[in-house]
């Protein structure tokens, strides 16, 4: 019966690509050095970006605020180092447009320490209070979106949380930033899992960890009081187990219809790097400064799991991990099946980046594509039941207004369709280009 | 014999009962049209391009014969024609002036610096998608051809140097390339309007140049040469302004020393290939 209760652990569709995780799951997560140059983009999470209130030259101290939410969808930003902004100006972003940034020249002769031992009292507070507290302290969805944390955390009148899930599956390959927190500082998880299960009013905090990483599965189980509402759930090893609507699917055996959010199946989903981040502030004072990224793939020299400042230039980052191997072709942020590859390495590390990876020709070259020979494996791996094969076709002759018809909004771009296409059609990418052809249509008049 | 005879004897009696149902109704249930629609209809190009701001050319032609707009608003239709619908509807003409695409971009393989290499699915759009292509520059032209895919015309063509180039004679100024690129460099622009700033950055100075070799650094030189008010600089780049007064002359171009500024007899990048990156 047990067994089989474990097969229902699962949601349907979705692909199996090789985990890769060996390269670092086993090497304990370290500090990169203080470096010169650091870059904090205003509009690194998604929504409105943040709004500098600092001025160039000024000083600034490491974890000091030094950007202001834009708005209630927006959050703040902290210095990352103690040194002077060099210059408020554009800078070469992610998605290789140019955007504001603050610039921030580290003082080499800086402890870089933070104020610690500043613990909020957050029991006192009230749910407001609280809301506003995470808002301030600039922590967001660490798991690769970069969605405002006190967004979600401010229910509407009426609705309840009934449960605090906690996304450990980490389904990405390569990627290893949640199991090596969960493994080396399962305390601050479990406190930062208390202190949101209070403030949600949820009965319960459950933590789904995909079954790949029984050693975690094992330290988090044996943190756990006896007695205190949190469990572990092992989850199939399946991609994207980590997606929110899925995982919810996976643990509750709920689905939540398209176009709403958990939050209308009385749950509330967060990373493992949030709840830690959560913990990290209210009883260490620690605002989101830092983060720690796996930097792996077969074109890096010494793979590792470091912590690293927000704003460090991904060169630094790859320097520090022994630099580039010969025949290095692709560098991508994130994980292999959602992250996006960078044309610039003085792109900075963000808030949302758990990943640099570094692929070299082999896994980069770009395979023959052959015509679509409607064999129905997109369909059989889209999780949130699309027709990929139909959208890529749409996009390919530029029909994107009949592509809305087919729901292509609820595409949330995991790669499965990509992934599982014998034709090696670039289908994500086809529905990307669409959503943003439709998102940025001009009107004729204007 | 009979059971062959039966079957095409119904058809035929079912047509025949339909057939007068239908010219009954056309007898009596007539809507009367204005036959002078759809004349004009049939001397309008029929590309329904919508380059005239209608849906169609069946809706434009409606608002031809109410006199709403003038045929010259249809600038796909040649001269001639747009005489006979003039004619046919006893109105005048009024031949808008001819607008043709340009691109405010003129840094193409050889001028723009490469810093990655795109090699996803070919097209402007989805190189935008992933971290803008391969180009140094975030501002400037892709190219990848989404405008010429998109020309309806026949008109645009990558050169050499991976600029689309507008072949004037065939480009109608409908906005198809304007919507297409996704760095909207596309403008519709006077024909007689020949000095013209190809470059789209607004960054200054070094900034600028060691992005693109052919990159406006914004140090004012065409502002200073242009006539008072005819050039103003705005956000690191010069704004030519045609109805300041001032006399557009290519004065104004010579000094400029990336030649981001151009006075343009006839087509875009006509001498481009001759001119090798950093050979300014």
């Amino acid at each position: 019966m047990k067994a089989f209760r474990r097969l229902r652990r699962n949601f349907e569709h979705g692909v199996h690509p090789a985990h890769h995780k060996q390269q670092t799951e086993n090497l304990p997560i370290q500090r990169v050095p203080f470096g010169k140059d650091y870059i904090m983009p205003l509009g690194q999470h998604i929504g409105i970006p943040a709004r500098a209130i600092v001025t160039a030259g000024e000083r600034v101290l490491r974890g000091q605020m030094i950007a202001e939410p834009g708005g209630f969808v927006s959050t703040s930003l902290h210095s990352p180092v103690t040194g002077t902004v060099k210059e408020i100006g554009d800078f070469r972003g992610v998605d290789g447009r140019f955007a504001p940034a603050i610039a921030i020249e580290a003082d080499a002769f800086a402890t870089q320490q933070v104020d610690a031992g500043t613990s909020i009292d957050w029991e006192a507070m009230s749910q407001e209070e609280f809301i506003e507290a995470v808002q301030m302290a600039g922590i967001v969805g660490m798991g690769g979106a970069a969605f405002p944390a006190h967004v979600k955390l401010s229910v509407p009148d009426g609705v309840r949380i009934r449960s605090l899930l906690i996304n450990g599956a980490e389904c990405e390959p390569y990627l290893t930033t949640d199991h090596r927190l969960m493994l080396e500082r399962p305390e601050a998880l479990l406190e930062g899992a208390e202190i949101m299960r209070q403030k949600l009013g949820a009965e319960e905090a459950v933590i789904g960890i995909e079954a790949n990483k029984p050693d975690a599965i094992e330290i988090v189980q044996k943190h756990i009081q006896p007695g205190a509402p949190v469990r572990v759930v092992p989850l199939k090893v399946k991609y994207p187990q980590g997606a929110e609507k899925m995982m919810i699917k996976s643990v509750f055996d709920v689905e939540v219809p398209a176009g709403q959010l958990p939050r209308d199946v009385e749950v509330n989903v967060n990373n493992v790097g949030t709840i830690v981040a959560i913990a990290d502030y209210f009883l260490r004072g620690m605002p989101l400064i830092e983060r720690v990224v796996t930097v792996a793939g077969p074109g890096v020299t010494y793979p590792a799991n470091l912590i690293v400042p927000l704003g460090t230039p991904v060169r630094d980052v790859v320097q520090f991990c022994g630099g580039l191997k010969p025949g290095t072709r692709e560098i991508v942020m994130g994980g292999p099946m959602m992250g996006r590859p960078i044309a610039s390495l003085d792109v900075p590390i963000l808030k949302g980046c758990s990943g640099v990876l570094v692929f070299t020709e082999e896994q980069t070259a770009r395979r023959r594509e052959y015509p679509c020979i409607s064999c129905g494996r997109c369909l059989e791996a889209c999780p949130y039941f699309l027709n990929p094969s139909r959208l890529a076709r749409l996009s390919k002759s530029r029909m994107f207004d009949e592509m809305k018809a087919y729901n292509v909004f609820d595409c949330v771009e995991c790669g499965c369709c990509t992934f599982s296409c014998p034709s090696n059609i670039p289908i994500v990418q086809l529905i990307r280009t669409a959503k943003d052809d439709l998102s940025h249509r001009k009107e004729p008049d204007a | 014999m009979n059971n062959l005879l039966l079957a095409p004897a119904i058809m035929v009696g079912i047509g025949l009962f339909f057939g007068t149902v239908l010219a009954i109704a056309q007898r009596f249930l007539k809507v009367d049209e204005d036959p002078r629609i759809e004349a004009t209809n049939e001397l309008l190009p029929g590309t329904n391009c919508g380059a005239c701001g209608q849906p169609g050319c069946l809706p434009f032609a409606e608002k031809l014969v109410a006199g709403e707009i003038d045929p010259g608003q249809c600038t796909v239709s040649s001269d001639e024609n747009l005489e006979q619908i003039a004619e046919y509807l006893q109105v005048d003409a009024g031949r808008a002036e001819k607008l043709v695409a340009r691109l405010r971009c003129g840094g193409g393989g050889l001028q723009a610096h490469q810093i990655a290499e795109y090699r996803g699915f070919e097209g402007c759009r989805a190189a935008a998608v992933v971290s803008g292509g391969g180009k140094g520059c975030a501002w400037g032209c892709l190219g990848l051809a989404d405008c010429e895919r998109a020309c309806t015309f026949d008109a645009i063509h990558m050169n050499a140097n991976g600029l689309p180039q507008v072949n004037m004679d065939k480009c109608r100024a409908c906005p198809d390339c304007v919507a297409a690129c996704p760095r909207d460099l596309f403008e519709l622009v006077p024909l007689n309007q020949k000095l013209y700033v190809q470059c789209n950055i607004p960054l200054a100075g070094e900034a600028a140049t060691q992005l693109c070799a052919v990159a406006c650094d914004a140090c004012g030189k065409c502002a200073a040469d242009a006539a008072p008010g005819l050039i103003t600089m705005e956000g690191n780049l010069p704004v030519i302004d045609y109805s300041s007064g001032g006399e557009p002359k290519p004065d104004a171009v010579f000094r400029c020393a990336t030649r981001s500024i151009v006075w343009l007899e006839g087509e875009q990048f006509q001498n481009q290939e001759s001119r090798k990156a950093g050979a300014v």
